[in-house]
């Protein structure tokens, strides 16, 4: 009777918009490959810190007064006499920072195994186009608390602007909608932290994961699951029986659906992930001092300079490119580049593998290089500047930009190793 | 007594050189769950600065309630302006007399503790000095020509310090303190003053963070819970994937 009644339901729907078909599609009968390892947690571990992003950011909006007045006082209202609103706010500020943790590890795994290769130049495209908005999202976000360090940090940022010739200075004031960092700022600044933005970041999720289900996952070999129709095996192509869409005009080979295998498997990551969160949570909130900085404990004085600007953390491999140029106008270039050429990848490897697995050992000691670059950067981007730390920075930022040129000069002939004709697990 | 109170030789270079440079600080061994201390400190905080300082962002009622202190005590002992128990915690005092009579209005001190943290707090305290030339008399070695006097005097009394002339690398010759020693006016002993800042500062780290107490002990719950998630979740995959691998 019961059951009649679900089918019955499941029917209507069905009959009006197609529900079963597009969870079949993108889930119970989505194509799989069956070797991801740990670095496909990531992916799904950046939707869940999103929707923690936007739940949090939903309660907090409720008790936060985005004005030059009241906002540092809101917050510590918030903290102190909402009930759970100090854990509201901890989830919030740790789950920014935990953001750029899982997208710089999601980003990591998408380079390592040439996800960003024809034909996924899109995914990684929109991609990159998160990220930057994420950086967007998080800057303003972080003007909100309306501490010393929101506000010196934003006056450093904004100020930037202002090195781009002509334009500069009007730019500079339309950001700001002031000729200082005001109330004006501040506003502006919540508005598109909390509407504007992150509209913009949940169109573009929904983007990339179009265009990767489009295309397919990528997979630790780097070859395709997908073949020509009619030249798999039966026991190649397994028991599993995938949507029209996908299996229609190609043979899937090694593939699981992504629901229920990929759905458990990430249950997973992210109960693992959660312990890990929640140990920041409950026991460092202020992540050392990097997540939230103790001079952002003091409520913004534009007449009183903290002893030392840094950046919040995940900014500062650009911010140390930026320092370690003399000059204002070519720091800020260089600055924009060090993203801008992250979204040429796709075209810079001309090399036909994907996976690092079967690529020349230049490919992995340019890569090895690049890792240990950016993170020498980010470690600089904190400290203040001095003399020696300058020339470190500098050839951390030849290393940051030389593998890309590197990667364009030597994948176009590259000694690769022969790909498997079946995912290795 | 001991007549050398804090030996400051170790911080001497870092003291007058290059601003914002790292000062010597001892460490607050403060305890959030000892209630005595926190009440103590209360009791300190509300006596010796709340007349300047102000815990604004911080109740009446909150800090009555999780001090163990009940609401008639709080009020009569630790309410010295007309506000009502729920109220926040803000003084009498003027701000713009305040930035006349001190150059600066004295800072709300609410989030101290998390601005400068707590060992910052116990150094400076205990590190006021006898200096004419400054004009409440006292200077300090953690934070140079402050503008504050030396409030806690009737407790400590006014330590003088020891100069000692040293000369930079560019050959700059600069007078440092290199000692301060009692002068044995003040209500405490030493030992006595040093326990009597730090419950100051317990309060005052209390003070920055309510909830930490409560913050930590619901941690253990939660991650507990998602540790036994996370075993039941492993459980589930390995029984899902059996008949992949």
């Amino acid at each position: 009777m019961l059951k009649k009644l679900v089918t019955d339901g499941i029917d209507w729907i069905d009959a009006r918009i197609p529900m079963t078909d597009t969870w079949n599609k993108h889930l119970a009968q989505y194509p799989t490959p069956v070797n991801f390892n740990f670095w496909y947690f990531f992916g799904s571990l950046a939707m869940l810190v999103l929707v923690n992003q936007i739940l949090t950011g939903i309660w907090l909006t409720m008790h936060y007064n985005p004005s030059a007045e009241g906002a540092f006082n809101s917050i510590e209202y918030i903290m102190r006499d909402v009930p759970y609103g100090w854990l509201l706010r901890y989830m919030h500020s740790t789950g920014a920072s935990a953001f750029f943790v899982v997208i710089y590890l999601h980003m990591f795994r998408g380079l390592i195994y040439g996800s960003y290769q024809k034909p996924r130049e899109l995914i990684w495209i929109f991609g990159m186009l998160i990220f930057l908005v994420l950086m967007a999202e998080a800057f303003m976000g972080y003007l909100l608390p309306w501490g010393q360090m929101s506000f010196w940090g934003a006056q450093v940022i904004i100020s930037l602007f202002g090195a781009i010739p002509v334009i500069g200075d009007d730019l500079t004031l339309w950001i700001r909608g002031d000729y200082v960092i005001s109330g004006a700022t501040l506003n502006r600044f919540f508005a598109l932290h909390v509407v504007a933005l992150p509209l913009a970041l949940v169109a573009l999720v929904f983007l990339h994961i179009v265009a990767l289900h489009e295309v397919g996952s990528n997979n630790p070999d780097g070859i395709e699951i997908k073949q020509k129709k009619g030249s798999a095996s039966e026991e190649a192509k397994g028991k599993f029986t995938f949507h029209q869409q996908y299996s229609g005009k190609k043979d899937i080979i090694d593939a699981v659906p992504f629901h229920p295998y990929f759905t458990v498997k990430d249950i997973m990551g992210v109960s693992a992930f959660l312990i890990c969160f929640a140990a920041v949570i409950f026991f460092i909130p202020e992540g050392g001092g990097f997540f939230l900085e103790p001079p952002n404990f003091e409520a913004a004085n534009s007449l009183k300079t903290p002893a030392h600007i840094a950046p919040v953390w995940y900014y500062t491999p650009y911010y140390a490119i930026l320092r370690a140029i003399p000059d204002k106008l070519i720091g800020v270039v260089f600055f924009g580049g060090s993203i801008a050429i992250l979204f040429l990848l796709p075209w810079l490897d001309r090399c036909k593998v994907k996976s690092i697995r079967y690529r020349s050992w230049m490919h992995k000691l340019n890569i090895t290089q690049f890792i240990i670059c950016f993170i020498v950067l980010g470690v600089l981007g904190a400290l203040p500047a001095t003399p020696l730390y300058t020339i470190i920075a500098q050839v951390a930022s030849v290393g940051y930009f030389g593998f890309f040129i590197a990667l364009f000069i030597y994948s176009k002939n590259e000694k690769t190793k022969p790909l498997p004709t079946r995912l290795t697990h | 007594m001991k007549k050398l109170l804090i030996a400051l030789v170790a911080l001497v270079p870092s003291l007058v050189f290059a601003a914002g440079a790292a000062v010597h600080l001892d460490k607050a061994n403060y305890d959030l769950t000892d209630k005595a201390s926190l009440q103590n400190g209360a009791k300190l905080f509300m006596n010796y600065c709340s007349a300047c300082h102000s815990t604004a962002h911080q109740r009446y009622q909150r800090v009555a309630t999780d001090l163990g202190i009940p609401d008639d005590l709080m009020r009569e002992n630790l309410i010295f302006t007309d506000s009502k128990i729920g109220e926040l915690m803000h003084n009498s005092m003027d701000k713009k007399d305040a930035a006349k009579w001190f150059g600066n209005a004295p800072l709300d001190l609410t989030l101290e503790a998390r601005l400068r943290g707590p060992d910052w707090i116990y150094t400076y305290l205990r590190s006021f000095y006898k200096d004419p030339e400054r004009p409440f008399g006292v200077n300090n070695t953690v934070f140079k020509d402050v503008a504050m006097p030396h409030v806690l005097e009737e407790l400590q009394g006014i330590p003088t310090a020891t100069f000692e002339t040293i000369t930079d690398e560019h050959g700059n010759e600069h007078k440092v303190v290199v000692a301060l020693h009692s002068s044995e006016t003040g209500e405490m002993s030493s030992d006595e003053y040093d326990r009597a800042v730090l419950d100051l500062v317990n309060f005052l780290v209390y003070s920055g963070e309510p909830n930490k107490l409560e913050r930590q002990s619901l941690g253990f719950w939660v991650i507990g819970f998602l540790i036994i998630l996370f075993i039941l979740s492993y459980l589930l995959k390995k029984e899902y994937w059996r008949d992949i691998h």
